[in-house]
């Protein structure tokens, strides 16, 4: 196994880490979110080093991790999709958003393609009520989201990645 | 002591019982589900509500303690109609599956909804999906059944130390889980089937092997060979109704012969076979300067706990196989050339009181030439499912012996079954290697009983023999941890995985209750104590094993067929 620690990804948990030392399960939630800001999601490998240093079963961890909807397990995907569930979007709709994406990408919230280019996430309001309902992919906003809008702007994302390729 | 009055009845009770234990105690059994004893209370269910006079609401009576002048009911129309609405709310989320249940008629749940009167489905819509996990060898999870109790959690962090499973989620999409969710097969499991014997419902169950055991009993090419654990016949009589701790060997085997089996042999005979090639190992490694302390390796849990947990342990492992693995190694090579079979006829099952017997049959180290040494392992329930199944009725069976050349054993192989069993049975015949005689008084009192860790110093000699018994790997690992950190007296450490030993493993049939094991484990020495053979190497058949064909205890063939070695395992702690 290359060890974890010759990666610069390694370096950055490590130093992660050292933040807390002696550290007991208080500083669990506090780490976690440490390592999502860094790395933009949990990995296997983290939360096994995490374990290491805290003495808490990987079971644990995982469990306390899903607990809150904020800790992902997958690395964000090249395009990271927003599903704003605030109650402005909710009004007009985004319920269906959501599912219409779900359907279209089967993908679940949380999750990551397999082929890397699609991650879904469910976000309380992202503060654009005025365009409700709205999804926001990286950093662009898209307004009031119908079905064939959503299979529109997946069809155009999926083409420029191809052209890209 | 303190005077309280339940259900209008004024009793004494000890100061600091539960409400629960104090019903208990005047005959009064008040619904559980999530409580048990010796585990971390949660008031996770509260089906064990009760009444008490002047307390605003209902109380959870496993964890609430009496106290003076306390007047409790426990079955009013509110407690009744309270524990009714959880029910029927569990199983608002739960599959109408019970025909098809490995469970039906032994699930708590179907009692609860049968005594509390549950005659429909009063709320609908949809409920949680889960996919059954198959993954592992041992052990099937079926969460759609599970009522989150979370006693099969607490089983694995507070027996076993292993914590394979937690709670996963939050809310209505709560389940139990491995870490990230994966089958059980990747995790830290260890497979001891704890957390079946304390599950209340079908959410957890064996890997079932029964339907590869009829089929090859039913091939006329196949020539099928039984053998049965130690703490089998004592325990397997519970599942037809028999007081706990009846020993059924004779009827048992006479109901595997009536299944179809073509011979059936005695693990203990293998349990004396272990005792002679550990026995021997351990005064080799006394007398050489081997690695101490030893310690035993029947218990595949312990082994793969070993494994992952205390790889800087593994040369202290004896290299014995386990009795189950002995026997199904005799089995295809000695035996197959003493009858001329070819062993790819033989079909070898095995009856455990384990469900970590399984993967063990299944392990890499296990196969010698092309051959799995066991092809197949029923677990005690199993083989009651198989006989009943069967219409066998044990009640008028008539008691038949095993088969040559494997049937015969000592009453030091029988104690295998219980904490203990192992070590006082090494200590009978070490004594005699080292010393030529029989110790004075075979019986070692101090390693027998249920506690956790017991200890020893036994003089053999010139030489004191420091020993220590662990069951329950929370137990075996604060043994371990002293090893770790310096503690140099023991020689020799038994460790069984179930807390007890195997009288309460994971394949038992569905009891925790602490009565019922303490019954098994004294059957087992009752047994012992009644008979004339009491030492391994006192074993005739032990004995022509050797002179026919084994040559010696750790000679070059035992090593090929009988000695076997671990290495350190990678799965995500
Ligand atoms: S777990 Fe119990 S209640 Fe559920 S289907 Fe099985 S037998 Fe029926
Ligand atoms: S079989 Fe044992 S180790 Fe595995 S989950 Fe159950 S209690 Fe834990
Ligand atoms: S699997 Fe069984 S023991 Fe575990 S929480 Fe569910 S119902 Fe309880
Ligand atoms: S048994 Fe008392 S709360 Fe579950």
């Amino acid at each position: 196994m290359a060890t974890a620690m010759q990666t610069a990804e390694g370096r950055d948990l490590q130093e992660i880490l050292e933040r807390y030392p002696n550290a007991g399960r208080d500083a669990l939630i506090p780490i976690l979110q440490d390592l999502q800001d860094v790395f933009g999601y949990l990995s296997r490998d983290m939360i096994a080093r995490v374990g290491a240093h805290l003495h808490l079963p990987v079971s644990k961890i995982y469990g306390v991790a899903t607990f809150y909807n904020q800790f992902r397990f997958a690395a964000l995907g090249k395009y990271h999709i927003q599903v704003c569930r605030g109650t402005a979007c909710h009004v007009k709709g985004s319920a269906g958003v959501l599912d219409d994406i779900r359907r279209l990408l089967t993908l679940e919230p949380g999750e990551t393609s397999r082929d890397g280019l699609f991650s879904l996430e469910v976000v309380a309001c992202i503060g654009a009520c005025g365009l409700a309902p709205v999804i926001r992919v990286n950093d662009e906003f898209y307004a009031e989201m119908t079905t064939s809008k959503i299979e529109r702007v997946f069809k155009t994302l999926k083409k420029e990645a191809e052209s890209h390729d | 002591m303190v005077n309280i009055v339940i259900d209008n009845k004024p009793c004494e009770v000890p100061a600091g019982s539960t409400i629960y234990e104090a019903a208990r105690s005047v005959g009064i059994t008040i619904p559980t589900l999530c409580h048990m004893e010796g585990l971390t209370p949660t008031g996770a269910c509260r089906i064990c509500v009760v009444e008490v006079e002047g307390a605003p609401g209902l109380v959870p009576s496993c964890s609430f303690p009496v106290s003076e002048g306390m007047k409790i009911t426990t079955h009013s129309p509110r407690v009744l109609l309270a524990r009714k609405t959880i029910v029927e709310l569990l199983l608002a989320n739960h599959p109408d599956d019970c025909l098809y249940c490995i469970r039906n008629n032994d699930c708590r749940l179907q009692d609860l909804a049968a005594d509390l009167g549950v005659r429909r489905r009063r709320y609908t819509g949809a409920r949680n999906r889960f996919k059954v996990d198959v993954s592992s060898p041992s052990v099937i999870r079926d969460p759609e059944k599970c009522i989150l109790c979370g006693k099969c959690v607490r089983v694995c962090e507070e027996v076993q130390q292993v914590s394979a499973i937690d709670f996963i989620g939050r809310g209505s999409s709560t389940h139990i889980g491995t870490a990230f969710d994966e089958g059980l097969n990747l995790s830290s499991c260890i497979n001891c089937g704890q957390c079946i014997l304390v599950c209340p419902t079908g959410a957890l169950h064996e890997h079932d092997h029964l339907k590869e055991v009829v089929n090859a009993l039913n091939d006329p090419e196949r020539m099928v060979v039984v053998q049965h654990a130690p703490s089998v016949s004592v325990t397997i009589g519970e599942e037809f109704g028999l007081a706990p701790g009846t020993d059924c060997d004779g009827i048992m085997v006479a109901a595997l012969r009536r299944l179809g089996f073509d011979r059936v042999f005695d693990t203990s005979f293998s349990a004396d076979l272990t005792i002679m090639e550990e026995g021997s190992e351990l005064v080799h490694r006394i007398q050489n300067g081997g690695k101490l302390p030893m310690l035993t390796s029947c218990s595949p849990g312990w082994i793969k706990f070993a494994e992952q947990y205390y790889p800087d342990f593994l040369d202290n492992i004896s290299s014995c196989k386990s009795p189950q693995q002995m026997m199904g190694a005799i089995i295809k090579s000695y035996f197959a050339e003493k009858t001329g079979i070819d062993p790819d006829k033989i079909y070898s099952v095995s009856i455990m009181p384990c469900t970590a017997k399984k993967f063990e049959a299944g392990r890499k180290e296990m196969l010698h030439e092309s051959y799995a040494d066991v092809d197949a392992v029923l677990t005690t329930r199993e083989l009651a499912r198989l006989i009943r199944m069967r219409g066998l009725d044990m009640k008028a069976l008539e008691p038949e012996g095993a088969d040559t050349p494997f049937g015969e054993r000592t009453t030091a192989g029988k104690i295998f079954g219980a904490s203990g069993g192992v070590m006082e049975a090494a200590l009978r015949s070490a004594y005699f290697l080292i010393t030529g005689k029989n110790l004075d008084n075979l019986e070692v009192k101090a390693v027998r009983g249920l506690e956790g860790c017991k200890e020893a110093h036994v003089k053999i000699g010139e030489l004191e023999l420091g020993v220590a018994v662990a069951s329950g790997l929370k137990n075996a690992a604060a043994l371990l941890d002293q090893v770790r950190n310096g503690r140099s007296d023991l020689h020799f450490i038994e460790i069984m995985t179930c807390p007890g030993g195997c009288i309460a493993g994971g394949g038992q049939p569905l009891s925790t209750d602490l009565n019922a094991i303490t019954q098994r484990m004294q059957s087992l020495y009752a047994i012992d104590a009644g008979e004339t053979v009491r030492a391994s190497h006192e074993n005739e058949s032990i004995k022509r094993l050797y002179e026919e064909y084994l040559g010696s205890p750790l000679s070059k063939k035992s090593h090929h067929l009988l000695h076997t070695h671990y290495s350190s395992r990678e799965v995500m702690l």
